[in-house]
């Protein structure tokens, strides 16, 4: 029973939005964990800034490569053949 | 050409296909780009790192034998290159444990929520133009903090995983996910900034 108490001892919002990062990549501790979703069941604020989190880095995942510009394209074309030229073997 | 794996590109530029070479430079030049400007003081010359990065990836490739994966090597040479530029390379600086994900003044007494999260994912998902977006998570990324803007880059944009962006930056896994959770926290907090409305 003291374990039991121990383990569900509240977190409060400050230290839950430091274990979200923790929560997303898996690796916190197995009582971590559900100390942390325990909190977010009575917490709509942090239930909202897990759902934020996770959209940040889904957003981040989403952005495309500017294309390079044409004089860039060139550069690297230039630079390959280049290469090419001095590669002894072929 | 602009789709196949890495893997695929590489077979087709060991053969000798110019193209296959600009797709993989292409595909990966901003995340280079970005990398590159956190070790060297201007993009003039992150730039000639990137392309000094592609000359040791011509010369290598026919040793590179595919045990790390193509990302891993690539980002590895990158960084030793912008290391050895080294017009900012700096000491390694201790990881602190002073940056918090969310302001303290957020927060009442007891450590709940004072000022609670702004709400912004409708608002970015339906209201604004993605190309907007896209541009003012770029501007929030180059103004991380270095290390912070190298470990985002390479996990969240490049989808390097954990192990991969510790054995490219050299970093022991816990202050790769330190500077991961500051890094993202800080993006988060950028957004809210940007597009919340007050809950």
């Amino acid at each position: 029973m003291m374990r039991l108490r121990l383990w569900r001892r509240d977190l409060v919002c400050q230290q839950a939005v430091e274990l979200v990062s923790d929560y997303l990549e898996g690796t916190l501790s197995r009582s971590d964990r559900r100390r942390y979703e325990a909190h977010l069941a009575g917490c709509p604020h942090c239930t909202e800034y897990l759902a934020q989190m996770r959209k940040t880095i889904q957003l981040t995942g989403t952005l495309t490569p500017d294309d390079l510009t044409p004089q860039m394209q060139d550069d690297f074309i230039a630079l390959y053949r280049q290469w090419r030229a001095d590669s002894p073997t072929d | 050409m602009d789709s196949g794996t890495d893997a695929q590109l590489l077979t087709a530029l060991r053969a000798g296909d110019e193209r296959a070479f600009v797709t993989l430079v292409r595909r990966h030049h901003d995340a280079m780009l970005r990398l590159a400007s956190s070790f060297v003081p201007n993009v003039a010359v992150a730039e000639e790192v990137v392309q000094d990065t592609w000359v040791g990836v011509l010369r290598g490739i026919d040793g590179f034998e595919g045990r790390s994966s193509f990302r891993t090597w690539l980002f590895r040479i990158l960084v030793n290159r912008a290391r050895t530029t080294g017009a900012r390379e700096r000491r390694t600086i201790a990881v602190g444990d002073t940056e918090a994900a969310v302001a303290a003044s957020r927060f009442d007494g007891g450590g709940s929520w004072a000022s609670p999260p702004e709400r912004w994912i409708e608002e970015v998902e339906d209201r604004l133009e993605a190309g907007k977006l896209a541009d003012f998570l770029r501007t929030a990324i180059d103004d991380l903090p270095d290390r912070q803007r190298q470990v985002v880059t390479l996990r969240d944009i490049e989808g390097l995983s954990s192990e991969e962006v510790c054995s490219v930056l050299e970093i022991s896994e816990s202050n790769q996910r330190v500077l991961l959770h500051r890094g993202r926290s800080r993006l988060r907090q950028a957004i809210e900034t940007g597009f919340g409305r007050p809950s």
